[in-house]
């Protein structure tokens, strides 16, 4: 087990790392910063120990939130148990089998007993214990294990992790997209590295960081966003490299119609040049106010003149910064702008991916117009009447093939010796998808050409 | 063309797919002279395919016509030629993404099989991954690898013809994950963990049995294996349709006004059809569908 420091860095936690904790199946991602407290399950933690340990390290939660590495990993043997009984015939629910009362069970938590000899105290202290069934036993103590289980763990944050994170944690935030669905979607688009793809997703950002890990930084990626900018606090979770960044373009969909409609350069640059002007109004206007709130409080200062006009200055200063700032970050926005819609202008995109929560009609029949024939497309809806619809639409238009409607189960399984079975919860619904592949569109022949079978099938759905 | 990169035109020596419509494909070896039959007539290679888009429309000897589009691992499952049973696409997305699998992956997988998988697995770990494959059945060890160069793939993997069971995958420390598809995948646990990095990864190993999964589980509790869990994946098609439904007569209404108002409002589908009845769109789901493929059992191997 020696090894040297070069070949473990990149294993290592590292301060600014955005990382996930876990414990039991509960995941939560966080930043490590110097000195700041996190809250996970219901308990204050302080993230300063864990740089400089390895990713995938256990850690005990001491007091004060501070984390220590757990020495060895006890393989729940600890808890030696041999007698039991064979049936529960003889065991009586009378509310007096546990003789330590819970004053007993916070003291010892104060005393800063360890978890293990607590749960040791309760067995020794349970009257029907040494009645109960092996199996009895066993789920006895993994029940109290994890009520008084103090550990965390933290893990290097991957698409599984999140998706699995927020569909725990946040369904809300993501439609209530089950990660097995997004599994699908990444799978059923083909997403990889090198191609050119587009995404709208009102997902927290999940979706475009499940798309970003697959391309690997290679190809781009372009979002498609509502509004004025896109989500991406799930990216962050992912803690990309920097260059990963460079793969990603955003172009707001308020736009679509009009790149549909005209050439690149009217498209791009006037309605720039025209936000230019438009936001440049509005920060004066609020500059305005702001100053000469300053000014009446200046003229109340009697003081010396010198510190005014240097004051004056300072502040004639701090303000053309704040103008060359803007001017600098508008630029970068019409750039951006303009790269988006040279990436897009081409209509020859690998890929499309949607998941949001607006109605995903018009967005599918919107943005399908930039991609290549032969290409993937995949719609995730959390009902299925709007991909019914969307469906309905592809099949009037035409310009598809393989179109699907599609929704997956997931069981888990509890896989012990003599005691196998489904988990007793499933998930509801991880919503639906609807998938397809883009193929050209044949304008000079008419729709009455198709063989006799697919006519027959347009007549029925449209019907 | 490649399974990995898209191209815009096809080119001879590519393989195409040609969809037949109703979700019926099949892949072509583009060659100059050569024809391909379908239901539809005769599609001819150099005329018909070769410096044609993907994605066009192809008009066939008998009139009829077909697509061809540019082949994806998803497209090649359905349509390639089964030399064993396949791991279906829904499988295939579960395990690429919880075995965390991305661009510079290393994967170990055993067996190869018909490749439906393993061309999945390429796909992703692309440009920078690799792929060793172990297949102990000489003849498909040697098919899927004629496959692989056909495909341009053949850069991005290793295949191994030998008994995974016995003398492993061929690699030690290299893999950041393991996959599994064999008979008896708890022989295999020791030699897959042999062949995962030292600073740990992922396993998943798929049966159709359960007592094979207790049996895997059991070993790779017993190799140090953490996180072990076992979940199966179905998926459901839904047929979009539009369904009629009959109203029934209730017999002439002599109530109040508003329920003679209630029935203007329902005179228009009353009046289209002359039996009362509804039209909706909706969709139904098969007669049956397939109610188990395996289970997936996925795992973590600790830094050891």
């Amino acid at each position: 087990m020696a090894h040297n420091e070069d070949d473990d860095y990149e294993y290592r936690i590292k301060e600014g790392d955005h990382i996930v904790l876990k414990r039991g199946d509960v995941y939560k991602a966080v930043q490590i910063q110097r000195k700041k407290k996190v809250i996970f399950e219901k308990q204050w933690i302080l993230l300063d120990n864990v740089v400089g340990h390895l990713y995938g390290t256990t850690f005990e939660i001491a007091s004060g939130g501070t984390l220590q590495p757990k020495e060895d990993k006890e393989t729940g043997s600890s808890t030696d148990v041999k007698v039991a009984g064979t049936d529960n015939r003889n065991i009586v629910d009378d509310g007096k089998s546990q003789k330590l009362t819970r004053d007993d069970i916070e003291t010892m938590k104060e005393q800063g007993l360890k978890n293990e000899e607590i749960i040791q105290q309760l067995i020794d202290n349970s009257s029907t214990f040494n009645n109960k069934t092996g199996y009895a036993q066993d789920k006895y103590i993994k029940k109290k294990k994890k009520k008084y289980e103090n550990t965390v763990t933290v893990l290097k944050p991957t698409c599984r992790i999140i998706a699995m994170m927020y569909h725990g944690r946040e369904p809300g935030k993501i439609c209530h997209l089950r990660y097995d669905t997004l599994a699908q979607m990444l799978t059923l688009g083909n997403i990889h590295a090198g191609s050119k793809v587009l995404v709208f997703e009102t997902c927290a950002g999940l979706v475009l960081g499940a798309i970003m890990e697959r391309m690997g930084g290679y190809g781009s990626v372009i979002q498609m966003y509502p509004g004025g900018g896109p989500v991406r606090a799930g990216v962050e979770c992912f803690g990309f490299p920097a260059h990963f960044h460079d793969m990603l373009h955003e172009f707001p969909i308020c736009r679509v119609n009009a790149l549909l409609a005209s050439t690149l350069d009217t498209s791009a640059k006037d309605p720039t040049a025209e936000e230019k002007s438009l936001n440049a109004a509005a920060e004066q206007e609020q500059i305005q106010p702001e100053a000469e709130q300053q000014e009446g409080r200046m003229e109340t200062n009697t003081g010396d003149d010198d510190g005014q006009d240097r004051e004056k200055l300072e502040r004639e200063k701090r303000q053309e910064a704040k103008a060359q700032e803007r001017k600098v970050k508008l630029e970068e926005k019409r750039r951006k702008l303009a790269a988006a819609a040279a990436l897009l202008e081409g209509r020859n995109a690998d890929g499309l991916v949607i998941a949001s929560q607006f109605h995903p009609c018009s967005v599918l029949l919107g943005l399908i117009k930039f991609l290549s024939p032969s290409r993937p497309f995949v719609v995730f809806s959390q009902f299925k009447e709007t991909l019914i619809e969307c469906y309905t639409k592809l099949k009037e238009q035409g310009g598809t093939v393989n179109l699907m409607l599609t929704d997956t189960w997931l069981r888990h399984y509890q896989v012990l010796p003599d005691r196998t079975h489904p988990l007793l919860l499933m998930s509801g619904g991880g919503g639906y998808l609807l998938s397809g592949t883009t193929v050209a569109t044949d304008h000079s022949e008419p729709a009455a050409e198709e063989p006799a079978p697919k006519r027959q099938k347009v007549k029925d759905s449209e019907g | 063309m490649s399974f990995i990169e898209y191209s815009d035109l096809i080119q001879d020596g590519d393989v195409a797919i040609v969809h037949l419509g109703h979700n019926s494909v099949t892949a072509v070896k583009v060659q100059h002279g050569a024809q391909t039959q379908t239901r539809f007539g005769v599609i001819r290679h150099s005329t018909d395919l070769i410096s044609q888009r993907y994605g066009s429309k192809v008009t066939c000897s008998k009139g009829g016509w077909v697509h061809v589009l540019h082949p994806t691992p998803e497209l090649w499952t359905v349509a390639l030629p089964h030399r064993t049973q396949i791991l279906y696409t829904t499988d295939i997305a579960m395990v690429t993404m919880m075995l965390e699998l991305k661009p510079g992956s290393v994967v170990c997988e055993s067996g190869t099989g018909s490749g439906s998988l393993s061309h999945a697995i390429l796909r992703t770990i692309a440009p920078t991954g690799h792929l060793h494959t172990v297949e102990f059945h000489q003849q498909r060890a040697e098919k899927v690898v004629e496959e692989f160069k056909e495909h341009r793939v053949d850069h991005l993997v290793t295949v191994r013809n030998q008994d995974v069971c016995k003398d492993g995958f061929g690699v030690t420390g290299v893999a950041d994950a393991v996959f599994l598809d064999i008979p008896s995948p708890w022989e295999a646990v020791g030699h897959a963990k042999a062949a995962m990095k030292k600073h740990g990864g992922r396993l998943c190993s798929f049966s159709p049995c359960i007592e094979q999964v207790q049996r895997t589980c059991q070993a790779l509790t017993e190799r140090g294996f953490e996180e072990v869990r076992t979940l199966e994946v179905l998926l459901r098609v839904h047929n979009v349709r539009p369904v009629t439904l009959q109203l029934p007569d209730f017999g002439p209404d002599s109530g109040s006004p508003s329920s003679s108002s209630q029935a203007v409002e329902e005179a228009p589908p009353a009046a289209a059809a002359n039996p009362a009845s509804l039209k909706i769109k909706t969709t139904t789901l098969p007669r049956e569908m397939p109610g188990h493929t395996g289970y997936l059992t996925f795992a973590t191997k600790p830094r050891t």
